[in-house]
């Protein structure tokens, strides 16, 4: 049986509608324009009665969203509002949809990745019990050698096992309607089904779908079955027992007692399916083939690859071929039946395809699913082709890696090889393995009546916004289809994006990027020194360019290759000066709705007339809600757009004198040319496998060859009158402000406009004293600005440190930076006091991180590492630290001038704790080892340099300091000394060298998912430090609450604020006793947090540091962000204490407040961030109601604080001594060394 | 006992004293205490054109700052459906209040040039207004701007308003212009049925600490009642507008000499914010009872009787009065 190849995206085909509709689960139009996990979360949370949610990219958005439709009070289709809950883990809300499932209500849940993996113990529990149940996964690669958010099977296939049943989509339609058939089929079916989509590319991919209706959804839904479902629920009026312990006897046939209903399963989805065409005429089988009925050569797959290859079959079977697709849409159960009737009789050959890998396997599971499947065919005689076709597998698509009609092409051309690959991979170049098929990458298959077009934007000008836009103008306005797909840079803000719209009179299954656009648009003019914009220019495609040079001047401010481009593509070439229109309709940086305006009016997707007045409602309805000076604002923009866009003569002949610059100076070290530069330059697809090294183990210190220069002004330094507090190197989240005081004679060939003064306090006396800004990594922040305390005093306006244009001063900056860098640095030893001063003259070994602008984490990682760095090991949980510790292409931990510097690994989010544990144990084995080592060679290496290596004392600076010079002098002895322990010293000497362990993670990692762990950890008696950057939601997410979350903040799953105080994590850490904590806020108090993290290093135990950072989600300028620290701290909100186990001992309250609270009220904290005025917005009387409650709450804590802060506990009883175990085969033998 | 009515923009008041523009009314439940203490009137605090502006854009900003730049995070906060937005706010408190006060309560629009702020008028008559203050406050900094440009934008604010509603318009005037009676007249000219004497300002002071200009803002006290007090007494009885004094009145004493020099209401802020709402009660009964014991039938009869035209010695209001005082001055001994 053979399907209709138009049915893959017939329900797209469906007339629009005229209106457009909010964001809601009720659709109130047909059709909609939306992304894909809108598409799941629309039938979700209309057919659910309890939703457990926990954010993970890029599964988010589906929860999100029902949060909000939860607390806007829309209903599910029985008039419900389903109860959504957020939970402190995916393990959380596994066990909870379990329960909910169980107890007899309808329960779903969204999830990726990790996330999905810690759900496996309850999904064989809601399989195991045949619990009807429904998650929806937004599918994503796992963490292995690297973590990556984009999208693959490998975290579904790892769910495989669990007894669930998996239904794959390939597009925003078929999210939406199988999210539905996955519902209606688990009750059913009493099996628990997983519902997956290929994170990013469908997740997030914007579409025009048919919307299911309530009535649609009722009409699928069976009634009975539901009821079927109450009756079984876990109730004290009809009492049965589940989740009993079996033992040998009887587990095994228990076990085999669902069979039957595995067996109905694929059966009752067809029947599901067939129920849900006869609805909406739109018909799917389990299994669905598209092609050539008579196909030889058929590739089977699912998700996203199915569109692309389905088309690329169709355009091949024109060109002559004979090729097909088959698209698995019901993984599990799998059918071996449904798969035979969609294989036409004539193949000969099929690849399967797996976007997932398995190290070690014979081949990835979909292929040995198929290839079991065609084996117990041709057994029972059944396969339709008669003889076993030729079988081959191939992986594709790893984390989002692009999959096109040209890869498609390549692997039917494989199959019709004599010999093809038996094993191959598709998109990569293996030149290790050798695994991959060649193919032709010019081969495109894109009709000239699709539009395409790509925009190059950053972060902050909207573009993508503007483009969403676009796509739901046009997709809610006209008979076209569109879709948007977005690429973004891997720094957090101040990174370019990319837009992928598509137009067509037809649905659109080009599930890949555009390669080749009629339409570019670059709105931002530097980027076109940064990489190859038109590369993507089809030939006289429309190049529309934000340039401040007008038509007549551009062209000799364009670079050589651009040029080349716009005559050898005959491009048609317009400007306009967007950031001058944006200021005078005081829209400020943000140029979308003139861009938008522009590529309205010339791309002619609709008349220009009509265009500018959709956008014009579009930009009431975007920002309506947020008043009318807004709106008013960015409708003046729209109107001056056209006004100021002109048409550029682009001259017969390059005139260009200058090229792109090279992306990384000479200078780069082979690795960051050879492949970090690659990547910047946005060709990190063409690196070959040998490019990497094999196990994730990357370079440190490259951050400093991507020079982003993305500041538009940068702090100038004004020696004559700074007081040399070094407040501004403190304070700067990328080390991009540097103190330094080094002898005159240092100064030797400085350039002329570098600056420097007499250094003027008495510990250094007469070194000299510069403060230097790196110009091409600073962010613009302004955070150094404010936190400056020196005024000229004659025009108080002008500090010590001041903001400069950029191009005015540029020039200077560079060669300046680059003399700094080279003046030696000060010697550690010599910083006798370690206080705010004296701790930003040591190299921070973290720098020019990836972070927003003004980021409130850094400074403390930043100043980690400045004090301890040359001897730390960190364990960073998952979250924002992890992605500006080490994003590709760069990694900001870098080195001494000893070539020390922070060992960093990120290995998990929710057991980060455990993970740091466990560097300390293996360092202080190591240690250990190499002390066993030391005593047993103490007659060879002399007494007293082994005594004093065993005793020195460690715990400040100078007795590192000494103890390094130890090291050196005992690996002097013993290059003298040949024999095992010697050997075994030498490898393991520099252990003997304390070593510092951090565990570094935000507040979802310590307050929620890692907390149990963090907790044992606190609660032994090792020596590790945490450093807890609390920036009161998981801002990595994109800002979802988290119980550290404070009353009255909105947040994504909060969204009309939260209703309980946050946790006192430091609260509950110091009732242990033992456990040095900490709480740091270094806008309010610099001085308390470098004490804090000093003491935390120093205490030979267990360190909580827990600290105030200021974030993005918080909803204010982050300027500002070191005076709102002020604020938290003042109101008594963020009190700063340390508590100090030591002082017990000294008859001392262990207890210091370090800051008086109350000198203002909360709510002036509260009345400065967007999240706490955006209640305020939705009923003053709610913001009240928190204000006073907020209040109440800080002053409760600062009454337990302060009166802790009076208790005096006395000496303990000390516990008995450990024996010192001694190493059985080293007390027997001696022999530890071999 | 006198008789201690008075009309105001055309309004029936039972007495001279209301409630100027203030914090205590932003609550239903504030407004109601105004009205059970006896204010007449209440006023309403302005609504800020430029505020609501700021506050919207900050808004804004903080939504979009960093948002569609990483794919983790493409947004940072929920945005609700709905907002409620400055204006929005303010027409739903005025329709409220208005609802539940018997005595007339008069909105109050603040701005510096013309601009879609004005709309806001209708609206507040929409929502139920009985009159509307019109705060125009602007600190001239441009040496470009001249007298004439100064007072012409300000009469055509006037204009404008007056053009968009029914509602009589009071004028709450600074006292900085070079005529005040001309700007007065001017005022009146283009549309206004009151004018109220003086806006106060908003002063800040200089922290010499940090080298900074602090936010400062007193409660008024009565040595800010004399120079309206005479402005009072010049303006009236040559215009025709309603005179209402604000700033400075502090007591019965403060408001008889208010309305000698020819105000029809009298406004108080400081006192209820420093003593209670229960001032209004008790200035207004101090007030029947100066006048009784002073033998006055009503309030319009003394209305106005120390203004220019009336008064016993009109140069007292002019600059030979000053002069006079300096040259008869003598430091104590």
């Amino acid at each position: 049986m053979i399907a209709d190849t138009r049915l893959v995206c017939a329900a797209a085909s469906a007339a629009p509608a005229k209106t457009d509709r909010k964001a809601s689960p009720m659709p109130d139009a047909t059709i909609a324009t939306i992304e894909g996990n809108e598409a799941a979360a629309s039938v979700a949370f209309r057919l659910s009665e309890v939703a457990a949610i926990y954010p993970i990219t890029p599964s988010s958005g589906m929860g999100e969203l029902a949060d909000e439709w939860a607390g806007q009070g829309k209903t599910n289709i029985w008039g419900r509002i389903p109860n959504v809950t957020e939970m402190q883990s995916e393990g959380g809300a596994a066990g909870a949809v379990h329960g909910a499932a169980m107890a007899g209500s309808l329960a779903t849940t969204f999830t990726a990745s990790q996330g999905l993996l810690l759900m496996i113990p309850n999904m064989y529990k809601l399989a195991g019990e045949l619990t009807p149940f429904v998650m929806h996964v937004a599918a994503r690669a796992i963490c292995t050698h690297a973590l990556s958010i984009f999208g693959d099977h490998s975290d579904v296939m790892g769910c495989r096992q669990t007894g669930f049943a998996m239904l794959a989509s390939a597009s925003g339609q078929e999210v939406h309607d199988m999210a539905c058939v996955a519902h209606a089929a688990s009750l059913e079916s009493r099996i628990p089904f997983l519902h997956f989509f290929d994170g990013f590319r469908t997740s997030h991919e914007v579409s025009r779908i048919a919307m299911l209706s309530d009535d649609d959804l009722r009409a699928v839904i069976d009634d009975a079955a539901v009821d079927e479902h109450r009756r079984r629920a876990l109730t004290p009026d009809r009492p049965v027992v589940r989740g009993t312990a079996h033992n040998p006897d009887t587990y095994f046939q228990a076990r085999e007692a669902c069979n039957t209903y595995y067996d109905a399963c694929p059966g009752i989805v067809e029947k599901v399916l067939d129920r849900f065409a006869a609805q909406t005429g739109r018909q799917y089988k389990l299994f669905d083939y598209y092609g050539d009925p008579n196909a030889d050569r058929v590739i089977v797959l699912m998700g996203s690859g199915v569109s692309t290859a389905a088309e690329t079959a169709e355009e091949l079977n024109k060109r002559g071929e004979k090729v097909g697709v088959i698209a698995v849409r019901l993984y599990r159960p799998f059918s071996t039946e449904h798969l035979a009737r969609a294989l036409p009789s004539s193949v000969k050959a099929i690849a399967v395809l797996d976007r997932t890998k398995e190290p070690g396997a014979p081949a990835e599971p979909l292929f040995l699913d198929v290839s079991a499947a065609l084996r117990q065919l041709d057994d029972a005689n059944a396969l339709p082709c008669g003889e076993m076709p030729r079988l081959v597998a191939g992986r594709y698509g790893l984390a989002s890696k692009e999959f096109t009609p040209a890869m498609i092409k390549g692997v039917f051309d494989e199959l019709a090889k004599p010999e093809p690959k038996r094993e191959f991979t598709v998109g990569i170049v293996d030149d290790v393995t050798g695994l991959n098929i060649d193919y032709d990458p010019a081969f495109e298959i894109e009709p000239d009546d699709v539009l395409r077009a790509v925009f190059y934007g950053l972060g902050a000008d909207g573009t993508v916004g503007a483009n969403k836009n676009t796509i739901k103008i046009v997709g809610t306005e006209t008979e076209r289809h569109v879709q948007g797909y977005f690429e973004y840079d891997s720094n957090k803000s101040g990174s370019w994006t990319i837009s992928h719209l598509r137009f067509s009179p037809r649905p659109i299954r080009s599930t890949y990027l555009v390669r080749t656009a009629q339409f570019v648009a670059c709105h931002q003019f530097n980027f076109l020194e940064k990489r190859d914009l038109l590369e993507r220019a089809a030939p006289g495609a429309t190049f529309l360019l934000n340039s401040p040079y007008g038509p007549d001047e551009v062209w000799d401010h364009l670079p050589r290759e651009v040029q080349d481009s716009l005559i050898e593509k005959k491009l048609k070439f317009y400007v306009i000066d967007a950031a001058t229109v944006a200021e005078e309709a005081g829209v400020g940086r943000r140029i979308n709705t003139i861009m938008q305006a522009c590529f309205f009016g010339l791309s002619g997707v609709l008349p220009r007339d009509e265009a500018i007045e959709k956008i014009k409602q579009a930009a009431k309805k975007t920002y309506g809600k947020r008043g009318d000076a807004v709106v008013n604002a960015n409708i003046r923009a729209i109107d001056a757009a056209l006004d100021h866009l002109h048409e550029v003569t682009v001259p017969a002949k390059v005139t260009a004198t200058h090229g792109r610059p090279p992306v990384v100076a000479d200078a780069a070290p082979d690795f960051v040319k050879r492949v970090t530069a690659v990547i910047m330059e946005g060709k990190g697809d063409l690196l070959p496998v040998s490019a990497f090294p094999v196990d994730g183990t990357w370079p440190t210190g490259t951050s400093k060859w991507g020079k982003r220069s993305i500041a538009a002004s940068i702090p100038i330094w004004d020696e004559s009158i700074c007081i040399q507090c070094n407040k501004c190197a403190m304070v700067c989240p990328h080390a991009a402000i540097r103190a330094k005081a080094y002898e005159p004679g240092d100064l030797a060939g400085a350039p002329d406009t570098f600056k420097f003064t007499d250094y003027k306090a008495k510990d250094l006396k007469g070194l000299k004293f510069t403060i230097q800004v790196a110009p091409d990594d600073c962010t613009g922040c302004n955070l150094c600005v404010n936190v400056c305390p020196s005024k000229d005093k004659s025009n108080p306006r002008h500090k010590a440190i001041d903001m400069a244009p950029k191009l005015d001063v540029i020039d200077a900056e560079r060669p300046n930076f680059d003399f700094f860098l080279d003046i030696p640095e000060l010697d550690r030893s010599r910083v006798v006091r370690l206080d705010v001063k004296g701790s930003q003259f040591l190299t921070p070994l973290m720098e020019f991180s990836g972070a927003c602008a003004g980021c409130g984490e850094t400074p403390y990682v930043k100043l980690l590492t400045q004090l301890f760095g040359d001897r730390t090991a960190v364990a960073n949980a998952t979250g924002c630290s992890s992605i500006w510790g080490g994003n590709m292409p760069f990694t900001p931990y870098t080195t001494d001038s000893c070539g020390r510097g922070p060992a960093w690994a990120n290995s998990l989010f929710e057991d980060n704790a455990e993970f740091g544990l466990g560097m300390r144990l293996a360092i202080d084995a190591l240690g250990d080892r190499a002390k066993g080592s030391l005593e047993r060679l103490a007659p060879q290496i002399g007494d007293v340099l082994v005594s004093e290596i065993l005793g020195a004392n460690q715990r400040t600076e100078p007795g590192i300091t000494a103890q390094r010079q130890r090291v050196v002098a005992l690996r002097e002895k013993l290059a003298n000394i040949d024999n095992a322990d010697s050997h075994n010293l030498n490898l393991l000497a520099d252990y003997l060298v304390r070593k510092t362990v951090w565990l570094v993670g935000g507040d979802g990692w310590a307050f929620d998912i890692g907390y149990g762990g963090l907790d044992h950890v606190l609660s032994m008696t090792k020596d590790i430090n945490v450093l807890v950057m609390d920036t009161e939601v998981y801002s990595n997410t994109g800002g979802q609450a988290s119980k550290a979350t404070p009353i009255g903040a909105a947040a994504k799953f909060a969204a009309t604020g939260k209703t309980t105080d946050k946790k006192d994590l430091g609260l509950m850490a110091l009732h242990y006793g033992h456990v040095y904590v900490a709480s740091v806020a270094f806008g309010a108090k610099d001085a308390q947090t470098v004490k804090a993290l000093l003491e935390a290093d120093e205490y030979d135990g267990p360190s909580l540091v827990i600290a105030y950072s200021h974030c993005i989600a918080h909803g204010y300028d982050l300027q500002f962000g070191a005076d709102q620290q002020k604020r938290a701290v003042e109101s008594g909100v963020w009190p700063l204490y340390r508590y100090d186990p030591r002082r017990v001992l000294s008859g001392d309250p262990p207890l210091t407040i370090d800051a008086p609270a109350g000198k203002i009220p909360v709510s002036d904290y509260m009345n400065s961030e967007t999240r706490f005025r955006m209640i305020e917005r939705l009923d003053k009387e709610r913001f009240k109601r928190f204000a006073a409650e907020a209040q109440h709450c800080a002053e409760s804590r600062i009454a337990i604080y302060k009166h802790m802060a009076q208790l005096r506990l006395g000496e303990p009883h000390p516990a008995p001594a450990e024996p010192r175990r001694v190493p059985a085969r080293a007390a027997s033998n001696g022999k530890d060394g071999e | 006992m006198a008789d201690l009515g008075t009309t105001y923009l055309g309004l029936e008041l039972d007495h001279p004293i209301i409630s100027g523009a203030c914090p205590l009314a932003d609550t239903l439940d504030g407004a109601r205490r105004l009205e059970d203490a006896g204010a007449a009137a209440v006023v309403l605090r302005s609504l800020y054109e430029e505020q609501l502006r700021a506050e919207a854009f900050a808004t804004h900003e903080s939504l979009v700052a960093s948002t569609e730049s990483f794919p983790e995070s493409t947004t940072f906060l929920p945005e609700p459906d709905e907002f409620i937005l400055g204006p929005d706010e303010y027409l739903g408190h005025l329709a409220r209040v208005h609802d539940a006060l018997d005595v007339p309560v008069i909105a109050s629009l603040n701005g510096a040039a013309p601009g879609p702020w004005l709309d806001y008028a209708p609206m507040m008559e929409q929502a139920g207004a009985d009159a509307l203050e019109l705060n125009i406050y602007e600190v001239v900094t441009d040496p470009v701007d001249t007298a004439e440009l100064v007072e012409s934008r300000l009469a055509e604010i006037v204009r404008e308003v007056a053009s968009r509603t029914a509602l009589p318009i009071a004028v709450k005037l600074a006292p900085f212009y070079t005529s005040f009676a001309s700007v007065a007249a001017r005022v009146e000219q283009a549309g206004a049925r009151g004018l109220v004497l003086f806006n106060r300002f908003f002063e800040p002071d200089i922290d010499t600490e940090n080298i900074e200009v602090a936010p400062h803002l007193e409660l008024s006290s009565r040595s800010e009642l004399l120079l309206r007090l005479r402005w009072l007494a010049i303006v009236s009885g040559r215009i025709d507008a309603d005179l209402a004094v604000s700033g400075g009145v502090h007591s019965e004493i403060d408001a008889v000499k208010a309305v000698m020099s020819g105000a029809r209401a009298v406004q108080i802020v400081s006192e209820p914010l420093k003593g209670g709402a229960h001032r209004f009660g008790e200035i207004r009964d101090a007030l029947n009872d100066w006048l009784d014991e002073h033998e006055y039938e009503s309030v319009s009869q003394m209305r106005g009787s120390m203004n220019l035209n009336r008064c016993p010695d009109p140069t007292a209001f002019t600059r030979t009065q000053y002069i006079r005082m300096i040259l008869t001055w003598r430091p104590q001994d």
